[in-house]
Protein backbone atom coordinates (compact mmCIF):
# COMPACT_ATOMS: atom_id res chain seq x y z
CA UNK A 1 0.00 0.00 0.00
CA UNK A 2 2.51 2.37 0.61
CA UNK A 3 4.56 1.66 -2.35
CA UNK A 4 1.45 3.04 -4.82
CA UNK A 5 2.26 5.45 -6.61
CA UNK A 6 1.23 6.17 -10.00
CA UNK A 7 3.78 8.57 -10.98
CA UNK A 8 7.12 6.40 -10.29
CA UNK A 9 9.40 6.28 -12.92
CA UNK A 10 11.06 3.00 -12.41
CA UNK A 11 12.50 1.53 -15.38
CA UNK A 12 12.24 4.46 -17.52
CA UNK A 13 15.32 5.81 -19.71
CA UNK A 14 14.69 10.02 -19.86
CA UNK A 15 17.09 12.55 -21.23
CA UNK A 16 16.53 16.41 -20.36
CA UNK A 17 17.80 19.47 -22.28
CA UNK A 18 19.34 22.70 -20.31
CA UNK A 19 19.99 20.18 -17.00
CA UNK A 20 22.60 22.49 -16.25
CA UNK A 21 20.62 24.97 -14.34
CA UNK A 22 17.07 25.76 -12.98
CA UNK A 23 13.91 23.55 -14.32
CA UNK A 24 16.08 21.70 -16.18
CA UNK A 25 18.40 20.52 -13.09
CA UNK A 26 15.51 20.13 -10.52
CA UNK A 27 13.45 17.81 -13.41
CA UNK A 28 16.63 15.67 -13.71
CA UNK A 29 17.23 15.19 -9.54
CA UNK A 30 13.13 14.97 -9.21
CA UNK A 31 13.21 12.18 -12.13
CA UNK A 32 16.24 10.53 -10.67
CA UNK A 33 14.03 10.26 -6.98
CA UNK A 34 11.72 8.49 -8.99
CA UNK A 35 13.59 5.77 -10.58
CA UNK A 36 14.38 6.92 -13.76
CA UNK A 37 18.07 6.85 -15.72
CA UNK A 38 18.59 10.06 -17.00
CA UNK A 39 20.58 11.24 -19.48
CA UNK A 40 21.03 15.02 -19.18
CA UNK A 41 22.72 17.81 -21.17
CA UNK A 42 24.12 21.38 -21.12
CA UNK A 43 26.80 23.74 -22.31
CA UNK A 44 28.51 24.27 -18.63
CA UNK A 45 30.07 21.70 -17.57
CA UNK A 46 30.93 22.75 -14.28
CA UNK A 47 26.87 23.00 -13.46
CA UNK A 48 26.10 20.23 -15.32
CA UNK A 49 28.43 18.09 -13.36
CA UNK A 50 27.05 19.27 -10.23
CA UNK A 51 23.33 18.21 -11.44
CA UNK A 52 24.95 14.42 -12.35
CA UNK A 53 26.29 14.60 -8.29
CA UNK A 54 22.47 15.16 -7.00
CA UNK A 55 20.85 12.36 -9.25
CA UNK A 56 20.16 9.49 -7.12
CA UNK A 57 20.17 5.93 -8.19
CA UNK A 58 23.17 5.02 -10.65
CA UNK A 59 23.40 4.32 -14.44
CA UNK A 60 23.23 8.07 -15.62
CA UNK A 61 25.02 10.25 -17.90
CA UNK A 62 25.89 13.78 -18.51
CA UNK A 63 27.04 15.21 -21.69
CA UNK A 64 28.34 18.58 -22.69
CA UNK A 65 28.04 20.43 -25.11
CA UNK A 66 25.95 23.16 -27.12
CA UNK A 67 22.65 22.22 -29.10
CA UNK A 68 22.84 24.96 -31.96
CA UNK A 69 26.04 23.01 -33.02
CA UNK A 70 24.63 20.82 -35.17
CA UNK A 71 27.61 18.27 -35.05
CA UNK A 72 27.54 17.81 -31.71
CA UNK A 73 24.01 16.80 -31.92
CA UNK A 74 24.56 14.36 -34.20
CA UNK A 75 27.33 12.68 -31.90
CA UNK A 76 24.63 13.02 -28.82
CA UNK A 77 21.50 11.89 -30.59
CA UNK A 78 23.88 8.89 -31.75
CA UNK A 79 24.95 8.25 -27.98
CA UNK A 80 21.53 8.21 -26.87
CA UNK A 81 20.32 4.88 -25.70
CA UNK A 82 16.32 3.89 -26.31
CA UNK A 83 14.11 6.91 -24.58
CA UNK A 84 11.24 6.80 -22.52
CA UNK A 85 11.17 10.41 -21.86
CA UNK A 86 12.35 13.36 -23.68
CA UNK A 87 12.19 16.70 -21.95
CA UNK A 88 13.02 19.58 -24.44
CA UNK A 89 13.35 22.30 -21.82
CA UNK A 90 16.73 24.16 -22.78
CA UNK A 91 15.85 27.99 -23.50
CA UNK A 92 16.90 31.43 -23.07
CA UNK A 93 15.06 35.34 -23.36
CA UNK A 94 15.99 38.48 -24.47
CA UNK A 95 13.30 40.56 -24.04
CA UNK A 96 13.29 44.07 -26.17
CA UNK A 97 10.01 46.48 -27.33
CA UNK A 98 8.98 46.08 -30.80
CA UNK A 99 10.58 48.83 -31.86
CA UNK A 100 13.40 47.89 -31.28
CA UNK A 101 14.18 44.10 -31.57
CA UNK A 102 17.42 43.25 -33.64
CA UNK A 103 17.27 40.58 -36.39
CA UNK A 104 20.26 38.84 -34.41
CA UNK A 105 18.81 38.74 -31.17
CA UNK A 106 15.42 37.44 -33.09
CA UNK A 107 18.01 34.69 -34.76
CA UNK A 108 19.11 33.85 -31.00
CA UNK A 109 15.34 33.75 -29.62
CA UNK A 110 14.11 31.10 -32.04
CA UNK A 111 17.19 29.04 -32.23
CA UNK A 112 17.37 28.39 -28.92
CA UNK A 113 13.76 28.18 -28.74
CA UNK A 114 11.87 26.89 -31.33
CA UNK A 115 14.40 25.43 -34.12
CA UNK A 116 16.72 23.03 -31.71
CA UNK A 117 13.36 21.59 -29.78
CA UNK A 118 11.50 20.92 -33.32
CA UNK A 119 15.40 19.59 -34.78
CA UNK A 120 16.15 17.94 -31.97
CA UNK A 121 12.71 15.97 -31.80
CA UNK A 122 12.85 15.45 -35.41
CA UNK A 123 16.50 14.09 -35.26
CA UNK A 124 15.41 11.44 -32.20
CA UNK A 125 12.34 10.32 -33.87
CA UNK A 126 14.59 9.44 -37.19
CA UNK A 127 16.89 7.63 -35.46
CA UNK A 128 14.41 5.57 -33.65
CA UNK A 129 15.42 6.76 -29.79
CA UNK A 130 12.06 7.09 -28.73
CA UNK A 131 10.06 3.62 -27.60
CA UNK A 132 6.31 2.90 -28.24
CA UNK A 133 4.85 4.90 -25.23
CA UNK A 134 7.17 7.31 -24.80
CA UNK A 135 6.49 10.87 -23.55
CA UNK A 136 8.20 14.03 -24.95
CA UNK A 137 7.36 17.16 -22.71
CA UNK A 138 8.16 20.90 -23.76
CA UNK A 139 9.13 23.50 -21.40
CA UNK A 140 6.92 26.26 -23.14
CA UNK A 141 5.75 29.07 -20.94
CA UNK A 142 2.36 31.06 -20.19
CA UNK A 143 3.95 33.43 -22.55
CA UNK A 144 3.00 34.32 -25.87
CA UNK A 145 0.01 31.32 -25.31
CA UNK A 146 -1.79 32.36 -22.74
CA UNK A 147 -0.15 35.99 -21.67
CA UNK A 148 1.40 38.72 -23.34
CA UNK A 149 3.67 41.28 -21.40
CA UNK A 150 5.72 44.52 -22.35
CA UNK A 151 8.83 43.70 -24.32
CA UNK A 152 8.47 39.73 -24.23
CA UNK A 153 7.02 39.73 -28.23
CA UNK A 154 10.40 37.77 -29.42
CA UNK A 155 9.81 35.13 -26.27
CA UNK A 156 6.26 35.07 -26.77
CA UNK A 157 6.51 34.07 -30.44
CA UNK A 158 9.24 31.56 -29.57
CA UNK A 159 7.13 29.78 -27.49
CA UNK A 160 3.80 30.23 -29.55
CA UNK A 161 5.62 28.46 -32.05
CA UNK A 162 6.66 25.81 -29.70
CA UNK A 163 2.99 25.36 -28.76
CA UNK A 164 2.24 24.81 -32.24
CA UNK A 165 4.71 22.40 -32.84
CA UNK A 166 3.94 20.71 -29.27
CA UNK A 167 -0.07 19.83 -30.54
CA UNK A 168 1.05 19.11 -34.28
CA UNK A 169 3.46 16.40 -33.11
CA UNK A 170 1.07 14.57 -31.11
CA UNK A 171 -1.04 14.26 -33.64
CA UNK A 172 1.20 12.55 -35.69
CA UNK A 173 3.31 10.89 -32.85
CA UNK A 174 0.17 9.05 -31.71
CA UNK A 175 0.84 6.73 -34.54
CA UNK A 176 3.25 4.80 -32.27
CA UNK A 177 1.58 6.10 -29.06
CA UNK A 178 3.89 8.60 -28.64
CA UNK A 179 2.48 11.56 -26.04
CA UNK A 180 3.73 15.14 -26.47
CA UNK A 181 3.20 17.66 -24.24
CA UNK A 182 4.45 20.58 -22.56
CA UNK A 183 3.92 22.20 -19.24
CA UNK A 184 3.49 26.49 -19.40
CA UNK A 185 4.68 27.90 -16.33
CA UNK A 186 4.52 31.74 -15.43
CA UNK A 187 7.60 33.41 -13.81
CA UNK A 188 9.80 30.72 -11.85
CA UNK A 189 12.35 31.87 -9.34
CA UNK A 190 15.70 30.53 -11.39
CA UNK A 191 18.87 31.56 -12.99
CA UNK A 192 16.46 34.06 -15.69
CA UNK A 193 15.15 35.90 -13.08
CA UNK A 194 16.76 38.59 -12.33
CA UNK A 195 18.92 38.97 -15.72
CA UNK A 196 16.60 41.61 -17.17
CA UNK A 197 15.76 45.17 -17.18
CA UNK A 198 13.79 44.89 -13.96
CA UNK A 199 14.89 45.98 -10.04
CA UNK A 200 14.05 43.67 -7.32
CA UNK A 201 11.34 46.00 -6.07
CA UNK A 202 9.58 45.70 -9.28
CA UNK A 203 9.69 41.96 -8.71
CA UNK A 204 7.73 42.12 -5.39
CA UNK A 205 5.32 44.60 -6.73
CA UNK A 206 5.04 41.31 -9.86
CA UNK A 207 4.63 38.36 -7.39
CA UNK A 208 1.92 40.16 -5.52
CA UNK A 209 -0.11 40.10 -8.49
CA UNK A 210 -0.25 36.69 -8.58
CA UNK A 211 -3.35 35.40 -6.69
CA UNK A 212 -0.95 32.82 -4.32
CA UNK A 213 1.29 35.64 -4.09
CA UNK A 214 4.22 34.45 -4.93
CA UNK A 215 6.28 32.90 -8.12
CA UNK A 216 7.00 29.06 -8.62
CA UNK A 217 9.61 27.00 -7.54
CA UNK A 218 11.69 25.24 -10.09
CA UNK A 219 10.11 22.11 -8.28
CA UNK A 220 6.73 22.54 -8.74
CA UNK A 221 7.57 22.47 -12.50
CA UNK A 222 9.43 19.66 -12.39
CA UNK A 223 6.84 17.59 -11.02
CA UNK A 224 4.12 18.44 -13.44
CA UNK A 225 6.83 17.25 -16.72
CA UNK A 226 6.89 14.41 -13.96
CA UNK A 227 2.87 13.50 -14.14
CA UNK A 228 3.51 13.75 -18.30
CA UNK A 229 6.64 11.46 -18.14
CA UNK A 230 4.45 9.28 -16.23
CA UNK A 231 2.20 6.37 -17.02
CA UNK A 232 -0.04 8.91 -14.91
CA UNK A 233 -1.05 10.56 -17.80
CA UNK A 234 -1.30 7.61 -20.39
CA UNK A 235 -4.44 9.07 -22.02
CA UNK A 236 -2.66 12.60 -22.12
CA UNK A 237 -1.60 14.10 -25.26
CA UNK A 238 -1.17 17.33 -27.09
CA UNK A 239 -1.84 19.24 -23.74
CA UNK A 240 -0.32 22.13 -22.52
CA UNK A 241 -0.63 22.12 -18.38
CA UNK A 242 -0.51 25.82 -17.05
CA UNK A 243 1.53 26.05 -14.02
CA UNK A 244 0.88 29.53 -13.01
CA UNK A 245 -0.12 30.34 -9.10
CA UNK A 246 -3.49 31.48 -10.85
CA UNK A 247 -2.02 34.43 -12.83
CA UNK A 248 -3.63 33.86 -15.88
CA UNK A 249 -7.38 34.03 -13.91
CA UNK A 250 -6.52 37.63 -13.94
CA UNK B 1 28.27 62.81 -26.00
CA UNK B 2 25.98 65.23 -27.31
CA UNK B 3 23.01 66.73 -25.04
CA UNK B 4 20.91 67.91 -27.41
CA UNK B 5 21.00 64.90 -29.78
CA UNK B 6 20.83 62.80 -26.63
CA UNK B 7 17.34 64.96 -25.12
CA UNK B 8 15.81 63.97 -28.71
CA UNK B 9 16.65 60.26 -28.54
CA UNK B 10 14.96 60.46 -25.03
CA UNK B 11 12.32 62.79 -26.21
CA UNK B 12 11.27 60.62 -29.46
CA UNK B 13 9.88 57.46 -27.13
CA UNK B 14 7.18 59.89 -25.75
CA UNK B 15 3.96 59.52 -28.64
CA UNK B 16 2.34 62.34 -27.30
CA UNK B 17 4.19 64.93 -25.55
CA UNK B 18 5.56 68.21 -28.16
CA UNK B 19 8.86 67.18 -28.57
CA UNK B 20 9.92 70.69 -28.21
CA UNK B 21 8.86 70.96 -25.14
CA UNK B 22 11.47 68.68 -23.18
CA UNK B 23 14.61 69.81 -22.27
CA UNK B 24 17.63 68.37 -19.67
CA UNK B 25 15.29 69.42 -16.71
CA UNK B 26 12.17 67.90 -17.80
CA UNK B 27 11.67 65.48 -15.12
CA UNK B 28 10.51 62.50 -17.70
CA UNK B 29 8.66 60.05 -15.23
CA UNK B 30 5.99 62.69 -14.99
CA UNK B 31 5.05 63.07 -18.37
CA UNK B 32 1.54 61.96 -19.03
CA UNK B 33 2.61 59.75 -21.22
CA UNK B 34 5.27 58.19 -19.48
CA UNK B 35 4.75 54.33 -18.84
CA UNK B 36 6.30 50.90 -18.29
CA UNK B 37 7.00 51.04 -21.99
CA UNK B 38 8.37 54.14 -22.12
CA UNK B 39 10.76 52.99 -19.52
CA UNK B 40 11.71 49.86 -21.88
CA UNK B 41 12.11 51.81 -24.74
CA UNK B 42 14.45 54.16 -22.88
CA UNK B 43 16.58 51.38 -22.14
CA UNK B 44 16.34 49.81 -25.45
CA UNK B 45 17.49 53.28 -27.45
CA UNK B 46 20.15 53.90 -25.39
CA UNK B 47 22.02 50.69 -25.65
CA UNK B 48 21.22 50.97 -29.37
CA UNK B 49 22.57 54.51 -29.69
CA UNK B 50 25.66 54.43 -26.87
CA UNK B 51 26.02 50.70 -25.94
CA UNK B 52 25.31 51.51 -22.67
CA UNK B 53 23.10 48.85 -20.77
CA UNK B 54 21.13 50.78 -18.34
CA UNK B 55 18.83 49.10 -15.90
CA UNK B 56 15.43 49.04 -14.66
CA UNK B 57 17.32 50.63 -11.09
CA UNK B 58 18.82 53.50 -13.06
CA UNK B 59 15.49 54.78 -14.48
CA UNK B 60 13.95 54.67 -11.19
CA UNK B 61 16.85 56.46 -9.35
CA UNK B 62 17.23 59.27 -12.37
CA UNK B 63 14.40 62.45 -12.18
CA UNK B 64 15.75 64.34 -14.88
CA UNK B 65 17.19 64.02 -18.50
CA UNK B 66 20.17 65.46 -17.02
CA UNK B 67 20.53 62.40 -14.81
CA UNK B 68 19.85 60.11 -17.48
CA UNK B 69 22.40 62.03 -19.80
CA UNK B 70 25.19 61.75 -17.28
CA UNK B 71 24.60 58.37 -16.32
CA UNK B 72 25.08 57.38 -19.81
CA UNK B 73 28.11 59.78 -20.78
CA UNK B 74 29.80 58.10 -17.03
CA UNK B 75 29.62 54.60 -18.36
CA UNK B 76 30.63 55.82 -22.14
CA UNK B 77 34.02 57.78 -21.02
N1 LIG C 1 12.24 30.71 -15.26
C1 LIG C 1 11.02 31.02 -15.66
O1 LIG C 1 10.36 31.89 -15.10
C2 LIG C 1 10.40 30.29 -16.83
C3 LIG C 1 9.04 30.46 -17.05
C4 LIG C 1 8.44 29.81 -18.13
C5 LIG C 1 9.20 29.02 -18.96
N2 LIG C 1 10.53 28.88 -18.74
C6 LIG C 1 11.29 28.02 -19.67
O2 LIG C 1 11.88 26.97 -18.94
C7 LIG C 1 13.05 26.52 -19.61
C8 LIG C 1 14.19 26.44 -18.61
O3 LIG C 1 14.40 27.74 -18.09
P1 LIG C 1 15.14 28.02 -16.69
O4 LIG C 1 14.36 29.06 -16.03
O5 LIG C 1 15.43 26.77 -15.98
O6 LIG C 1 16.46 28.70 -17.29
P2 LIG C 1 18.00 28.57 -16.92
O7 LIG C 1 18.16 28.32 -15.47
O8 LIG C 1 18.65 29.76 -17.53
O9 LIG C 1 18.44 27.26 -17.72
C9 LIG C 1 18.46 27.25 -19.12
C10 LIG C 1 19.13 25.97 -19.56
O10 LIG C 1 19.17 25.94 -21.00
C11 LIG C 1 20.48 25.61 -21.40
N3 LIG C 1 20.82 26.19 -22.71
C12 LIG C 1 20.62 27.45 -23.13
N4 LIG C 1 21.13 27.60 -24.37
C13 LIG C 1 21.65 26.41 -24.73
C14 LIG C 1 22.33 25.92 -25.88
N5 LIG C 1 22.57 26.70 -26.94
N6 LIG C 1 22.74 24.63 -25.89
C15 LIG C 1 22.52 23.83 -24.85
N7 LIG C 1 21.89 24.23 -23.72
C16 LIG C 1 21.46 25.50 -23.67
C17 LIG C 1 21.36 26.18 -20.32
O11 LIG C 1 22.62 25.55 -20.36
P3 LIG C 1 23.95 26.27 -19.75
O12 LIG C 1 23.53 27.04 -18.55
O13 LIG C 1 24.81 25.09 -19.43
O14 LIG C 1 24.49 27.14 -20.82
C18 LIG C 1 20.57 25.85 -19.07
O15 LIG C 1 20.79 24.54 -18.66
C19 LIG C 1 13.28 27.49 -20.76
O16 LIG C 1 12.80 26.93 -21.95
C20 LIG C 1 12.46 28.69 -20.35
O17 LIG C 1 12.04 29.44 -21.46
C21 LIG C 1 11.15 29.48 -17.69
Amino acid sequence: MTDYNPFNLLGKTIFITGASSGIGRSTAIECSKLGAVLIITGRNEERLNETFSMLSGIGHQAIVGDLLNSDFRDELVNQLPKLDGFVNNAGINITNTVKFIKSEQLEQILDINVKIPILLTKEILKASKLNNYASVVFTASIAGVYRTSMGNSMYSAAKAAIHGFMRNAALEMANQKIRVNSVNPAMIETELVGKGNITEEQYEADRLKYPLKRYGKAQEVSWAIIYLLSDASAWTTGTAMVIDGGITLR
Amino acid sequence: MEIQQFISHIAEQFDETDPTTITEQTNFKELDDYSSLTALNILSVIDDEYDVNLKGDDIRNSTTILDLFNLVKSKVD
